[in-house]
């Protein structure tokens, strides 16, 4: 009985996660472009749920949430293009966090920061493909900085919201 | 070394290297720039155009029902005008050094500036 209703709060907060990685992504698509000349900059917001889940729960959660918010957004926001290039980030962004979770050397910021960094990779990744063009190589070396900016608030935060998240016990 | 200790040193350390990683890229880029002599307008990634940087010049690339206007002044290329969502292509500053580049994600359109000697390979 006990573990059935553990069991109901967790996919209960699983669907709060994504809900909210949902209007963390559409706020971060309001926000206006940074510096306009590199495409790509940008806060990972939804990333703070990820790591929340990530740490909180498990690797198979977040994997869940993660997909399930990128179909979202695909659906309400995007095209086949625009996953390509989401997939390509989340998948690696969340593999990276989760190797580097599991050795256990670095903290919240140091797998968040990897998370987003690895994210620009992973799309980068995909546009030096699908446009054939090398040169769009360059512009990880700002986002490499961007992303490690960016990567040290959403640690941070994930890092806040993880002491309460344990206090409910899921 | 308490663990929290040992991982703040850690993530320190993981900065670090990815600053020092994008830093010798931009030094390895910015050793391999020079000023270029033609832009080459790739479609799809096919080379569809070719243009001296010399020349001011207006032209329109048209992607099916996508434009984007290409203009190059006082050896500049820029992209002054056009019809994707993002317009990020027209934001971006002019190029005249070889492997820079303005990309429009949504036509699918890069705009490169190549030198006049190797013609196949921009940059190694």
């Amino acid at each position: 009985m006990r573990s059935m209703k553990t069991q109901t709060k967790r996919l209960t907060f699983l669907g709060i996660a994504v809900a909210i990685a949902l209007v963390l992504s559409y706020i971060e698509m309001l926000l206006p472009p940074i510096w306009s000349a590199v495409p790509g900059i940008k806060a990972g917001l939804p990333n703070i749920v990820i790591i929340l889940v990530l740490y909180g729960l498990s690797l198979k959660d977040a994997a869940a949430v993660s997909l399930v918010r990128l179909a979202l957004v695909t659906l309400l926001f995007g095209n086949a293009m625009t996953l390509l290039y989401s997939l390509a980030g989340a998948v690696l962004s969340l593999g990276i966090m989760a190797i580097l979770k599991k050795i256990n050397s670095f903290s919240v910021v140091g797998v968040s920061i990897a998370g987003a960094v690895f994210h620009n990779l992973g799309q980068i990744i995909v546009a030096i493909i699908i446009m054939q063009t090398k040169e769009i190589g360059y512009y990880m070396i700002v986002l490499a900085f961007s992303g490690t900016i960016a990567g040290i608030f959403v640690g941070l935060l994930g890092g806040i919201l993880l002491k309460y998240f344990k206090r409910l016990k899921l | 070394m308490c663990p929290e200790k040992r991982r703040l040193r850690n993530d320190i350390l993981l900065i670090a290297v990815i600053f020092a990683v994008a830093l010798i890229g931009f030094l390895v880029f910015k050793s391999t720039m020079k000023t270029g002599d033609y832009v080459t307008v790739s479609i799809d990634g096919v080379e569809k155009y070719r243009y001296s940087l010399s020349e001011n010049i207006q032209t329109d690339i048209i992607t099916g029902e996508n434009t984007n206007r290409l203009v190059i002044d006082g050896g500049k290329a820029y992209i002054t005008e056009a019809d994707c969502p993002d317009k990020i292509c027209v934001g971006h500053r002019g190029i005249s050094k070889t492997g820079e580049t303005i990309v429009c994600l949504p036509h699918k359109v890069v705009v490169a500036v190549v030198s006049g000697e190797d013609e196949a390979d921009i940059i190694a």
